[in-house]
């Protein structure tokens, strides 16, 4: 059942992306272009995204557990250090770069784009080569 | 090349997004971080339930399958085929992300409705940086 359920989740996750259009990487480019061609809308992705999510953050503060496990995963409270700031610097390079993230990138697999197939391979070698370097002394993950 | 502004069909999508990562949080417990879950599903496996995270990932592929065949609409989408940037930017969103534990959904959706800091820090810096990105690449190089 729950891995019906994490289906269904990421089926759901994935007709967002393509519905608000992040899943063009193009759209995601001209929003980063505030001196160009700049297309505004994926603000209104991250609003819808984040509103929604919150919702389910007040939820969950006021339960003890969630339904299926026996516990919330929600990563500590650690301070922001030079990992967090150099690999975000380096993923935003990589997303400015080709208007792909994850989520979209793995999304659009099946348009089977050549660029995507390109990205892709390079992406998950880039998250085990990360953490590979993460492991030992790594804070728990954030997402 | 530019794209058209979509306040309400971004908006809907984002929603969704959102939804999505609200029901996984109260169901599972857990961030969806798309990152994160790559790397759930990968071996060594060293993170709990690779099943789950498969599943959810496939999902994600489904969406556009799924798409298409309920609305008869193609996905639009244009995506840079310049394999050598695809791949090194590919590589470069792996390792970033890897090394910062999470991405746009974990630390851009999940990491903000939270007002997690470090969430808050990363997501300003990877905007900033793929701003920059993106004004260097087509305004100053006119790629």
């Amino acid at each position: 059942m729950r891995i019906g359920i994490n289906f269904a989740l990421g089926l759901l996750f994935g007709l967002g992306l393509v519905i608000s259009g992040m899943a063009n990487p193009a759209k995601v480019q001209n929003f980063l272009d505030l001196a160009g061609t700049w297309d505004p809308s994926l603000a209104f992705v991250m609003g819808g995204a984040v509103a929604a999510t919150a919702v389910g953050f007040f939820i969950a503060r006021r339960r003890y557990t969630p339904v299926l496990e026996t516990a919330f995963e929600i990563p500590p409270g650690t301070p922001v250090d030079t990992r967090l700031i150099a690999g975000s610097a380096f993923f935003g390079l990589g997303w400015g770069l080709s208007g792909f993230c994850p989520g979209p990138a793995i999304t659009a697999l099946s348009l089977g784009a050549t660029g995507t197939l390109a990205f892709i391979p390079a992406m998950i070698f880039g998250i085990l080569a990360g953490a590979r370097m993460s492991r030992g002394g790594a804070v728990p993950g954030d997402g | 090349m530019s794209t058209d502004f979509t306040p309400w069909a971004s908006l809907a999508g984002g929603t969704l997004i959102g939804l999505s990562a609200a029901a996984l949080l109260l169901l599972s417990g857990r961030i969806a971080g798309i990152t994160g879950f790559i790397r759930r599903a990968l071996p060594p496996y060293e993170a709990a339930r690779p099943l789950e995270a498969i599943a959810f990932l496939l999902g994600m592929i489904a969406a556009p399958i799924m798409y298409t065949a309920v609305t008869g609409a193609a996905v639009v989408q244009t995506v840079s085929d310049n394999l050598p940037l695809m791949f090194s930017a590919g590589f470069l969103v792996g390792f970033g992300s890897a090394i910062a534990n999470g991405c746009t959904s974990g630390h851009g959706v999940c990491g903000i409705a939270r007002l997690s800091p470090r969430s808050l820090a990363a997501t300003t810096t990877f905007m900033a940086v793929a701003v920059l990105t993106v004004f260097l690449l087509r305004h100053l190089t006119g790629g």
